[in-house]
């Protein structure tokens, strides 16, 4: 019993040991988060959030182990056109007063192969939480030439505003928001 | 010309007078209309164009005003302060709504066309969140503005029917009830 114990006790801290722990790159900006809805349905309109932070771990050998968090800032939207970004900013969509942050919580990684990967988690986004799947796909990891240890990931998911109480008419071709994220982490 | 209000400042305090009012009812109108309305573009812009132009005839108007002299005042000297006070102030405020609102559209660097006449340049943010910031400026001056035009009229109707000078009448030119 007692070796059974250590058995377990030996492969958990081995387990830990190799899912590494990564910070989300965000000090050397080798990170992004991008949003592209329809305008009128005639063409995609882009922008990011330039402020966000999170980490994750990841091991190559159990990528269903990993898990991810990532907070953004609201109030850092940035659709490169400033009365525009006011009016996302305002009560019409994201109330960043009211809901300064959005976050994303993983509760399950499904491995699809070749790295790529479907994450399940709890979105946070003007103040309602939704489960939503990002469909991920790991890009590469290995040494950086400054003596740390890098993996890179991208991933991308539709929500639908509504789902989110975000109500404002935009018309019928833009119900929904195309997010992406490249995120780099850097190995602690 | 000493004794009454030129042509020239009556003109401009009443035309003020009908453009800040349409511009506080249209600003407030314009930022609830809807994505579909066919005054979702042109609201704003001329909304924008209109106060550029009456920050360059206040503008004018200040150097035309500080180089006249004023007519005779009534009333006893607190309501001369008073006066000179809300006036002053109103100045201010106004000065306050056109350059907060000049910042919140030129935060990314855009210019402002002022019609299609011409364009004002912009010069970037000063400040982070700018347009944010500068927009919440921009409403509590226009409401701040408002109450204090309200006092303005209070106190000219106060002069004109209870007091009964000439003080309505001299922005009016009227002539004299003496």
């Amino acid at each position: 019993m007692k070796k059974l114990v250590l058995a377990i006790t030996a492969a958990l801290s081995i387990g830990t040991a190799n899912a590494a722990e990564y910070v989300i790159d965000t000090k050397g900006a080798h990170a992004s988060i991008n949003f592209k809805i329809q305008h009128l349905g005639y063409s995609w309109l882009t922008g990011r959030f330039n402020e966000f932070g999170g980490k994750f771990s990841y091991d190559e050998k159990n990528p269903e182990a990993a898990n991810i968090t990532v907070t953004i800032d609201t109030d850092s939207i940035d659709s490169n056109h400033a009365e525009r970004d006011k009016h996302l900013k305002g009560d019409d969509f994201l109330s960043v007063d009211d809901y300064p942050k959005a976050t994303f919580v993983s509760t399950k990684v499904v491995d699809k192969g070749n790295g790529m990967m479907d994450i399940m988690g709890n979105f946070t986004l003007h103040g309602v939480t939704k489960p939503i799947t990002i469909e991920a796909k790991k890009i590469g990891e290995g040494s950086d030439p400054w003596g740390g240890y890098r993996a890179g990931f991208m991933g991308t998911t539709t929500i639908a505003l509504k789902d989110f109480g975000i109500d404002y008419d935009l018309g019928p071709a833009s119900q929904h928001v195309e997010l992406s994220l490249h995120v780099e982490g850097v190995k602690q | 010309m000493k004794g009454r209000w030129s042509r020239k400042l009556i003109a401009i305090h009443w035309l003020s007078a009908l453009v800040v009012i349409g511009m506080f009812a249209s600003g407030l109108w314009m930022v609830d209309l809807t994505y579909y309305s066919t005054w979702y573009k042109t609201a704003p812009h001329w909304h924008k164009s209109i106060g550029l132009i009456l920050f360059a005839v206040t503008a004018y108007r200040l150097t035309v005003r500080l180089r006249s002299e004023r007519p005779p005042s009534f009333g006893n000297r607190a309501e001369n302060m008073a006066g000179k006070v809300v006036q002053g102030l109103m100045y201010g405020l106004l000065m306050g709504l056109f350059f907060s609102g000049y910042l919140i559209s030129t935060a990314d660097g855009r210019a402002i066309a002022v019609f299609d006449w011409f364009s004002l340049p912009g010069f970037g943010a000063i400040v982070e969140n700018q347009e944010d910031i500068a927009g919440d400026i921009h409403f509590y001056v226009a409401c701040t503005f408002i109450g204090v035009a309200t006092l303005h009229a209070i106190a000219a109707f106060k002069h004109h029917f209870i007091n009964k000078d000439d003080t309505l009448r001299q922005m009016l030119r009227l002539r004299s009830s003496k």
